[in-house]
């Protein structure tokens, strides 16, 4: 069972850490915003299943941490991102 | 090659490709995104390593609040393109930068790779003397009781790291309320975020606070978690950032270190030095240093990334 | 018993890396900003909330279990609030006519 949920972290992981491609492509800051958070509920999965396949302590804190930190750091990113479009005289009143 | 070493494997890579990418992304908030990213994955790192403590602060401070600061610091900059251009260093410098970044990291590695095996450690002794210390969790007992100066040391630095924050005002706005006030829709999801997660967050933070003393946590990372929901309630606009010549802000913010420079003076009647404790009440001295540290700490984060005043102070 | 839980582990864990490959597929091919946002919800909630469901059974008490549930609901609120905020940040003026 450990081993299997190591492999399911490795593999998780993996597929979080690629989508972080996207921060690198964009194009516009949502994109960016979007694949952190998903890098964020990831590595929540990520640490969930290590806490159970390795017996540490305290890392289901971590992951709860991990969590409230993302929300915040999120927020304040789309807050950001939001003022920018709206500066940007070639994006603003698109559509 | 075995599972653990894969995931190792693709979490080393990963660091290393978005630090890489930051490194030469272009656009100032692509950079911050991937420096949050960069943390995330270097909590994850920690975790690896078997340091939960270190983890919980990296997740924290070293991503969540940093990562505030540096979108704070980006959208003032947002109007001045022309301006942070001009900042630009020359080629010479940024090869000077890598090639000294890289003889530190070789030096570190050589280091680790080279260390006798088992490595030289005072793990032992200060598992020994944790009894004396009251606590179960060696880290806040190397934090708290071994190495009480630097942690001292740290909570006045962030002091004066606010005070630097602060001093950037323009004297009519000295005394006034950092930031701008925040207009956001009343009924809408951020204002309904911003009621509801504040008052978990403050239960996690509390929790983190209190059971540093046996488990992975401590003061830091609960005051960076209540620093992140009141920065979450301003941003918001539920709580309008304190104006910083009132009193009370300046009471919070100096309670911490004042509480601590007191005990760790009395040490000297008391134990015989500086930050020494005696043997018996040692954690109820730690909780009394902790406790008004943990919300010091909480208002000086909270204070360093919402800025320096721009508004002017009323009256 | 012990193999009916690990099985349901076993399921579920699995599953819910599906759903993590699935919003990792759509982050990264989909073509507009608001359809990636849409895949990516999906690994949010069903992705972890799978993979918790699964961790439940390997739970050593109702402590553990109840802090995995907390954690999950927690990034569900997240989840839900922040991709609101940016798809307002990613279409300021609402949706195309």
């Amino acid at each position: 069972m450990a081993d299997f949920l190591l492999a399911a972290a490795a593999v998780v992981l993996a597929l979080v850490a690629l989508g972080l491609v996207r921060v690198a492509r964009g194009p516009e800051e949502a994109d960016r915003i979007m694949a952190a958070q998903l890098l964020g509920t990831g590595g929540i999965a990520v640490l969930l299943l290590l806490a159970q396949a390795v017996a540490m302590p305290g890392v289901v804190d971590v992951a709860l941490v991990l969590g409230l930190l993302a929300a915040f750091i999120s927020v304040a990113f789309a807050k950001a991102a939001g003022h920018r479009v709206a500066d940007d005289p070639a994006r603003a009143g698109r559509e | 090659m075995s599972l653990a070493f894969a995931l190792d494997a693709i979490l080393g890579l990963a660091v290393l490709a978005v630090a890489a990418w930051t490194i030469v992304a272009r656009d100032a908030f692509a950079a911050i995104v991937g420096f949050v990213a960069f943390g995330l994955l270097l909590a994850l790192v920690w975790v690896r390593l078997a340091a939960p403590d270190v983890a919980l602060t990296e997740a924290a401070i070293g991503s969540g609040v940093t990562g505030g600061l540096l979108v704070a610091a980006c959208s003032h900059l947002r109007g001045d393109a022309a301006a942070a251009g001009i900042e630009q260093p020359r080629a010479i410098l940024r090869l000077a930068a890598a090639v000294a970044c890289v003889v530190v990291t070789a030096g570190l590695a050589a280091i680790v790779l080279l260390l006798p095996d088992p490595a030289p450690t005072l793990a032992p002794q200060a598992a020994a003397q944790l009894a004396q210390t009251g606590l179960g969790n060696p880290v806040t007992a190397v934090l708290m009781a071994y190495r009480a100066i630097d942690t001292l040391l740290e909570v006045v630095v962030l002091l004066l790291a606010l005070v630097g924050i602060w001093s950037l005002a323009p004297d009519r706005f000295w005394g006034g309320r950092p930031g701008l006030r925040q207009h956001e829709d009343p009924n809408g999801m951020l204002v309904f975020l911003a009621r509801l997660l504040p008052p978990l967050g403050v239960l996690v933070g509390i929790h983190l606070f209190w059971v540093g003393a046996v488990a992975p946590g401590g003061e830091f990372q609960g005051a960076t978690v209540l620093a992140a929901m009141w920065l979450l309630a301003m941003m918001a606009g539920l709580v309008d950032a304190p104006p910083i010549d009132r009193r009370w802000l300046r009471l919070a913010l100096v309670a911490g270190p004042a509480v601590f420079l007191a005990i760790g003076l009395a040490g000297f009647a008391v134990a015989g030095a500086f930050l020494a404790y005696p043997p018996d009440h040692a954690k109820l001295l730690i909780v009394i240093i902790e406790t008004p540290v943990t919300l010091s700490i909480a208002a000086t984060l909270g204070l360093l990334v919402a800025g320096p005043p721009e508004r002017a102070p009323p009256g | 018993m012990r193999l009916v839980l690990d099985a349901l582990t076993i399921a579920a864990v699995s599953a819910g890396a599906f759903f993590f490959l699935a919003g990792t597929v759509g982050l990264l091919r989909f073509p507009d900003a608001l359809s990636r946002l849409h895949a990516l919800t999906k690994a949010d909630n069903l992705g972890l909330g799978l993979i918790v469901f699964g961790l439940l059974f390997q739970a050593e008490g109702p402590l553990t279990a109840l802090k995995l549930i907390g954690v999950w609901l927690l990034a569900l609120l997240a989840g839900a609030v922040v991709t609101q905020l940016i798809a307002l940040a990613a279409r300021p003026d609402g949706p195309p006519a």
